[in-house]
């Protein structure tokens, strides 16, 4: 097991946002967390990059308790979060970005590599490496954030609703993005809404409900589950 | 060293410096056609008639023989007013929090740095030495103020602010207020036990009090001296290099990357393996030597330091910040120019226009009055930006 969450729990003030949830992704696979608005996937991610604490539970990444490593040394363990909403920084540039989400990066060689092999996934990013990231459309945003995210040479993404407000056609694009990612040896757990995009891509699946995972299973499985079919699939 | 001069960037050394000389001589131009258009329509009214009588000199003539001293003072306290602004700005900038206490940062700068010359002359090591080794001490002293503002801003930070981030906007900022008054009776405690007195004096050594004269002027009966004083251009060049220097470290160094982003986003920067409150003392740290070094600046151009002595220029360069835009290090810089020589004019000329009735004491209205202006009319300022640019 690369990563392992037991029995987590998470409270925003008096909300129990999290109540004691087990899952786990293994080496090189793409696990899906899937589950309405407010169920609580984002606080999971946030809480495994380390920006929030849990009041019970552990996250273990390669045998390591990193239930409390705090968010900006949990990049250097391997695990990278790409924020909803995108969180590039508006007012740098494409290249600053970039340069960024390489900060711990101490090694120029291997920066360089990282920085060709984002231009290679991302040919559009080499082309406007000096503009403002702020100028770039939604969908750019998205590929700016997950190549940003890339540049510390993950061996795990979160990746938080990276469809967001974003076209069918650019879904699909990233997407393919995200299985190419997937392919060169980065495991990711992507938490969507859009459940029909995930469990396409995913190997396995969690769906959240109010704080408690009610379903696990192959990503087929929970595809074909009748009560994800009837909640999440706009199913008949 | 070759290739360590390959990796600095010429442009970001060169940027600021056309900024400052741009901003000098655009605010220096703007406001003296203001005062000879003023001086032109004033020159047949009572005003002229007054100091025609009484100086025997036209109002166009005394404005003009004027304007080169007047340019060159406002130079002198506006680089002094936008290097501690840098340090509101720049606070703002990471936390949006006005750090009401870098006023007394500033103070605190100056004491260390007067008491430090003062105690070389007590050991007689100034005035009595070379003129370089006066430059030399004069700058240790700017350094080892700088070394204890900066310690000290980052102190105050860890202490009275860092406690409080998830708390209210309001609660910081009367935090920073009790800090500002704290430091002021701190300086008095210390400076009435040790010294017995709260006021000091800088003292006069090198060649600081002399006037480089370019020419003179017939002016009526009188002449006037056309020049500027030695430590006017130490105070130029000093607030300059600062200026220059930390504009570097902000836009063209990894550090100053990091700044900017954790500027913009806290949370998302520290996800990126930055350490949030390492950068967000980096700025104190920065903030408050900037902060010391222009309160010996200020010190040496103005010679008489007291515990509040912070108060006026602190507040002057809060309004020197929101001018510019506070949170934009350009707009620091071009607000404290043109707040520095905007005061020095109308020091400078409100007696002669107003026949007397409002001296050079009345000059604070000015800075003032842009505050409000400002906030009414501009409330990002003059450069500050609308960046709303969130998907």
């Amino acid at each position: 097991m690369m990563l392992e969450i037991k029995n987590l729990h998470v409270y925003y003030g008096a909300i129990h946002a999290l109540k004691g949830i087990n899952f786990h992704v293994d080496e090189g696979e793409i696990v899906a967390l899937i589950g309405a608005n407010g169920a609580g996937k984002s606080t999971t991610l946030s809480t495994i990059s380390g920006l929030l604490q849990p009041s019970q539970g552990n996250v273990t990444f390669r045998g390591e308790d990193i239930t409390i490593t705090p968010a900006e040394q949990t990049v250097q363990k391997g695990i990278v979060q790409v924020p909803e909403g995108r969180k590039i920084f508006a007012t740098l540039t494409v290249m600053e970005n970039l340069e960024m989400g390489a900060y711990t990066q101490r090694n120029k060689k291997q920066f360089q590599k990282d920085l060709e092999n984002v231009f290679t996934i991302f040919p559009r990013l080499k082309e406007r490496q000096n503009q403002l990231g702020g100028t770039f459309s939604g969908g750019e945003q998205q590929m700016l954030a997950m190549a940003r995210a890339l540049m510390s040479h993950p061996s795990m993404l979160l990746l938080d609703e990276p469809s967001m407000g974003l076209s069918p056609i650019l879904v699909e694009q990233i997407f393919e993005i995200v299985q190419d990612i997937n392919k060169q040896g980065t495991s990711i757990l992507l938490v969507e809404q859009n459940a029909q995009m995930a469990l396409s891509i995913a190997d396995r699946a969690y769906v959240l409900e109010t704080g408690e995972i009610n379903l696990q299973g192959s990503a087929q499985e929970v595809l074909h589950n009748p009560m994800v079919i009837e909640a999440y699939l706009g199913g008949h | 060293m070759k290739r360590f001069l390959e990796t600095i960037n010429v442009r970001e050394l060169l940027q600021p410096l056309a900024q400052m000389i741009l901003f000098s001589l655009g605010s220096g131009a703007v406001l003296s056609v203001i005062v000879i258009l003023l001086a032109l329509l004033l020159d047949q009214t009572a005003a002229g008639q007054f100091l025609l009588e009484r100086n025997k000199v036209t109002i166009l003539t005394y404005t003009l023989v004027n304007l080169p001293q007047v340019v060159l003072d406002g130079l002198t306290i506006g680089f002094v007013y936008a290097a501690i602004a840098l340090g509101y700005t720049m606070v703002y900038g990471v936390l949006e929090f006005i750090n009401f206490a870098h006023s007394e940062i500033f103070a605190v700068g100056a004491f260390v740095g007067v008491e430090f010359l003062i105690l070389l002359k007590s050991f007689e090591i100034i005035p009595a030495t070379s003129l370089f080794m006066s430059y030399l001490w004069l700058i240790a002293a700017i350094l080892a103020a700088m070394f204890v503002a900066g310690l000290l801003a980052v102190s105050v930070e860890r202490i009275a602010y860092r406690p409080l981030r998830g708390a209210p906007r309001l609660v910081p900022l009367i935090s920073a207020i009790g800090v500002s008054f704290f430091l002021q009776d701190a300086i008095r405690l210390i400076e009435s036990l040790t010294t017995g007195q709260f006021h000091r004096i800088i003292p006069s050594f090198g060649n600081f009090d002399e006037r480089l004269v370019f020419s003179k002027i017939a002016l009526g009966a009188s002449t006037i001296e056309l020049g500027i004083q030695v430590k006017s251009i130490i105070v130029i060049v000093a607030a300059m290099l600062m200026l220059i220097g930390l504009n570097y470290l902000v836009n063209a160094t990894k550090v100053g990357r990091a700044i900017r982003a954790v500027a913009q986003d806290r949370s998302t920067a520290s996800l990126m393996g930055i350490d949030v409150n390492r950068i967000i003392s980096l700025t104190f740290l920065i903030g408050g030597t900037l902060g010391g070094a222009a309160g010996v600046l200020y010190a040496l151009k103005f010679t008489r330091i007291d515990p509040f002595v912070g108060f006026f220029p602190g507040l002057k360069a809060f309004t020197a910040a929101v001018l510019g835009g506070i949170g934009n290090l350009t707009g620091a810089l071009l607000g404290g120019i043109v707040l520095g020589m905007l005061e020095t004019f109308a020091g400078a000329y409100m007696s002669a226009f107003t026949m007397g009735a409002a001296g050079a004491e009345y000059k604070d209205i000015f800075a003032f009055s842009i505050l409000i202006l400002v906030l009414i009319f501009r409330p990002h300022g003059l450069m500050g930006e609308n960046v709303t640019q969130k998907a």
